[in-house]
């Protein structure tokens, strides 16, 4: 009898964000149930609650009309359930075998019982088609084979519920249609497949219903394929109200702010050239992982271009170093404030000062305390930073407040261009405006304005130019008038082949 | 979570330490006897200037998120180069110069070992601890080095300040506490690189790093050569507290202070420097130096079996970690 899944209202809420809403759909047994969705719609978030990472707020699941909500990883694999995820859980350094029954080895009194063990593995193995030698280490075997072996390992716990998270993104088509075979064949034997991917040739070509999240609620689910097209899915992908939260006003261009001409370094596959004006704001979307971060991170020099060129006015800068770059009047905001943004510990005018006060120490290194509490005071003011004082560790401050003060920090340099990586990425919508605002005004001063966003609503609300990147590519360029919400998915959704 | 920076808070963060050395003070005065007697306080001022002279460095290398374990070994192998060159050539200068190039060569290789090839600061500075404790006892033949020229032992043993400090009641003669150089070399630290550490870039860089090292760099500050000087300095200055030790003894000894570095790392952190980077003031080391001093030396004071007194310095440490992991407990880290 085929297995069936259903999430009854599942909620899930983190400090200042509901990430699912309520979410309520049914998967059935002897089908693949595609799950789609923009970044930060819910996906991921359902896979955790799914494999017992996350507990839900609230809410249930069903497996074959039990009800569950798993308080651990083990309590999930208990009931049935794998997640293959992009990356594997494999230990490398140990052999398939070992690998295969990881936390249930054959034993007795401690001993494992090797030739069970590898006769159990071979048997698997053979299952999903693989001549793989049960004594190989994972390490020795390509990517593709690791994911057909954690395919066999959730087999060997007698997983009924089988989620894949883009399991594609790393494959060669030879190799995506051998998994597909695979996972037909665990279709047929009534077992429920969920398929999350950002590929609609994918969905089309391999899916028997498509389930949408946005924003955290369950969208729509499409029982069958039958009369279904790409455009409806998109629509339903991104089909919300924009509300004007964005207040964009016109503004006038000058020359060439920063010039990008040919780079390439790590993260990218092609090389990148596109430049921005004096006063412009650019916009660059992209799914995770097409690249964007990285690119940024090039510009800016926090990793090393290995070829290429950036120019700030005219002017090039050097191949790598943050340091350069600020001297040049170029500056980033990171998309990760904790990792590579804010020094937690110390205080909100320490963080402000960090990089401007070399202008104005005495002979170049004693600090003019005058100075530092003017500017923190000014820019703690102007931008209506909420803190308990000037002396306030960092940390304590909400996420919109810490991105105000990363962009106080910059704006107490002369800035000719600036970086945005996820602006408003964990910060509520509040603090969303005014950061909107805090961008508009760069702009209307002159400076060249290039943010990276994954809420397409923001770029399209916020950007005069909109770049699109895929697959370590820019991919597409468009105009402010002519960017319509399916043209820039488009650009930005992958096409295998 | 208390988004109020607190008045005692703040208080408490750069001078409660100092606050507990003054009750220990006070405590010590009243219950072990001779303690306040000008002897004494010379003693324990001498016993104290090593370490809060190394101290003084060993806050940067905290504050950047690291440590230098090759501090004691420079000390040593410093003093027996300079009492080996004193001796060849009769030159103080020279001698003086070649134990600070020993030490600034220490604290380079240091830098570069941790900045450039990326060597984790503990398995980096145990290496050149064992090389240059190694290097010590082989051109010193594993003997202590006993210097001629006595010029040089003023730089050790100068009464620069007498304190008069009343009269002896058997004697009737007037009695001085005497400050000698060392003592004044360790204050002149306490100056110089308190100010480096709170009202300079170098400084407030070296905190930054210590504190988010990427957000450091990406903010553009160069870490790589802030690192390298943090080592070099601590080379330099531990060098100093060699020559100067070398000098008071009258000879270069290679054996000589043995784990002085863990002694060192004890008194910043019992002080409020934080093991994880990002948080150090001078007034915390200077506190950490003290108390481990007092404490130390009513021991001795109070006849308390040597024995026993690692057990009560390994226990005082214990706390003063301890007290480190409540504290960033309390920034919800």
């Amino acid at each position: 009898m085929p297995t069936r899944l259903a999430f009854d209202s599942v909620v899930k809420e983190f400090p200042g964000v509901r990430a699912l809403d309520g979410v309520s759909f049914t998967a059935e047994g002897g089908q693949v149930h595609a799950l789609m969705g923009e970044n930060g719609a819910g996906k991921s978030t359902l896979l955790k609650i799914l494999s017992g990472a996350y507990s839900p707020t609230a809410g249930s699941l069903e497996i074959d009309g039990q009800r569950h909500v798993f308080p651990s990883t083990a309590a999930a694999i208990a009931a049935g359930v794998a997640v293959i995820y992009q990356e594997l859980f494999l230990v490398p350094e140990m052999t398939v075998a070992e690998n295969l029954y990881l936390g249930h080895l054959p034993a007795r009194g401690g001993v494992i019982k090797g030739r069970q063990l590898r006769e159990d593995a071979r048997r698997q193995l053979a299952w999903i088609g693989e001549d793989i030698d049960p004594d190989t280490k994972v390490s020795y075997l390509p990517i593709a084979q690791r994911q057909l072996i954690e395919i066999a390992k959730a087999l060997t716990r007698g997983a009924r519920v089988i989620a894949f998270d883009e399991p594609t993104s790393s494959l060669s088509s030879r190799e995506v249609d051998r998994l597909f075979t695979i996972i037909r064949d665990l279709r047929a034997r009534g077992h429920v497949i969920l398929y999350v991917t950002h590929r609609m040739d994918e969905v089309f070509a391999l899916c028997d219903a498509v389930t949408v999240l946005r924003d955290g609620r369950h969208i729509k689910t499409f029982d069958g394929m039958a009369g279904l097209t790409v455009d409806d899915v998109i629509r339903s992908m991104v089909g919300r109200d924009l509300k004007n939260v964005f207040n964009y006003t016109p503004r006038p261009h000058g020359g060439p702010a920063l010039e990008v001409e040919a780079v390439t370094g790590p993260g990218l596959t092609a090389p990148a050239s596109f430049s921005v004006a004096k006063g412009e704001i650019v916009g660059m979307f992209g799914l995770v992982g097409a690249g964007r971060s990285e690119l940024l991170r090039l510009i800016y020099g926090a990793e090393r271009r290995t070829g290429g060129q950036v120019r700030i006015e005219g002017r090039p800068l050097p191949a790598a170093g943050p340091r350069g770059s600020i001297e040049a009047g170029l500056v980033l905001c990171p998309e990760d404030r904790k990792r590579d943004g804010i020094v937690p510990v110390r205080s909100v005018a320490e963080n402000i000062n960090i990089s401007a006060r070399r202008h104005h120490a005495t002979a170049g290194f004693v600090l003019d305390r005058g100075w530092e509490r003017a500017n923190a005071a000014s820019h703690i003011a102007s931008l209506s930073i909420k803190t308990p004082s000037a002396a306030t560790q960092i940390v304590y401050l909400s996420g919109g407040n810490q991105q105000k003060v990363i962009l106080a920090r910059w704006l107490s340099e002369n800035v000719k261009v600036i970086l945005l990586d996820e602006p408003t990425r964990g910060i509520d919508v509040g603090a969303k405006s005014e950061i909107y605002a805090i961008i508009q005004q760069l702009a209307a001063r002159g400076v060249g304005v290039l943010f990276v966003s994954s809420e397409l609503p923001e770029v399209l609300g916020l950007a005069d130019r909109i770049l699109v990147m895929r697959g370590g590519a820019l991919s597409g360029a468009l105009a402010r008038g002519e960017a319509g919400e399916s043209a820039v998915l488009k650009c930005a959704l992958p096409v295998s082949g | 979570m208390d988004k109020n920076v607190s008045k005692f808070r703040v208080f408490w963060d750069s001078a409660g330490m100092l606050l507990v050395f003054a009750v220990l003070f006070i405590l010590c005065s009243l219950r072990v006897d001779h303690f306040l007697s000008a002897k004494n306080m010379e003693g324990l001022l001498l016993s104290v200037a090593t370490t809060g002279t190394i101290a003084c460095t060993m806050l940067f290398c905290l504050a950047s998120g690291a440590f230098d374990l090759s501090v004691g070994s420079v000390v040593a192998c410093a003093g027996v180069v300079t009492a080996l060159v004193i001796n060849r050539t009769g030159s103080i200068t020279l001698g003086i110069a070649a134990g600070l190039g020993l030490g600034l060569l220490v604290g380079l290789v240091n830098g570069l070992l941790i900045a450039k090839a990326g060597i984790n600061a503990l398995i980096a500075t145990l290496a050149t601890m064992q090389i240059v404790r190694g290097l010590g006892y082989i051109v010193s033949g594993g003997k202590s080095v006993g210097i001629v020229n006595e010029g040089f032992f003023v730089l050790g043993n100068k009464v620069v300040i007498a304190i008069p400090a009343g009269t002896n009641p058997f004697s009737h003669q007037p009695e001085y506490l005497n400050i000698t150089t060392p003592v004044l070399v360790c204050l002149a630290c306490f100056g110089l690189f308190g100010f480096l550490i709170s009202r300079t870039t170098f400084g407030r860089n070296t905190l930054a790093l210590g504190g988010n090292a990427e957000a450091a760099r990406l903010a553009g500050i160069s870490i790589d050569r802030l690192k390298i000087m943090i080592f070099s300095l601590q080379g330099l200055v531990a060098a100093a507290a060699g020559i100067v030790l070398c000098s008071q003894l009258t000879s270069g000894q290679p054996k000589t202070s043995e784990g002085l570095e863990l002694e060192v790392i004890s008194a910043c952190v019992l002080g409020g420097v934080s093991l994880t980077g990002g948080v150090g003031k001078m007034s915390h080391v200077v506190a950490g130096v003290l108390i481990m001093g007092t404490v130390q030396n009513a021991m001795n004071l109070s006849n308390v079996d040597s024995f026993w007194q690692y057990v009560a310095r390994g226990l005082i440490l214990l706390a003063a970690v301890s007290v480190d992991r409540l504290k960033q407990r309390g920034t919800g880290r």
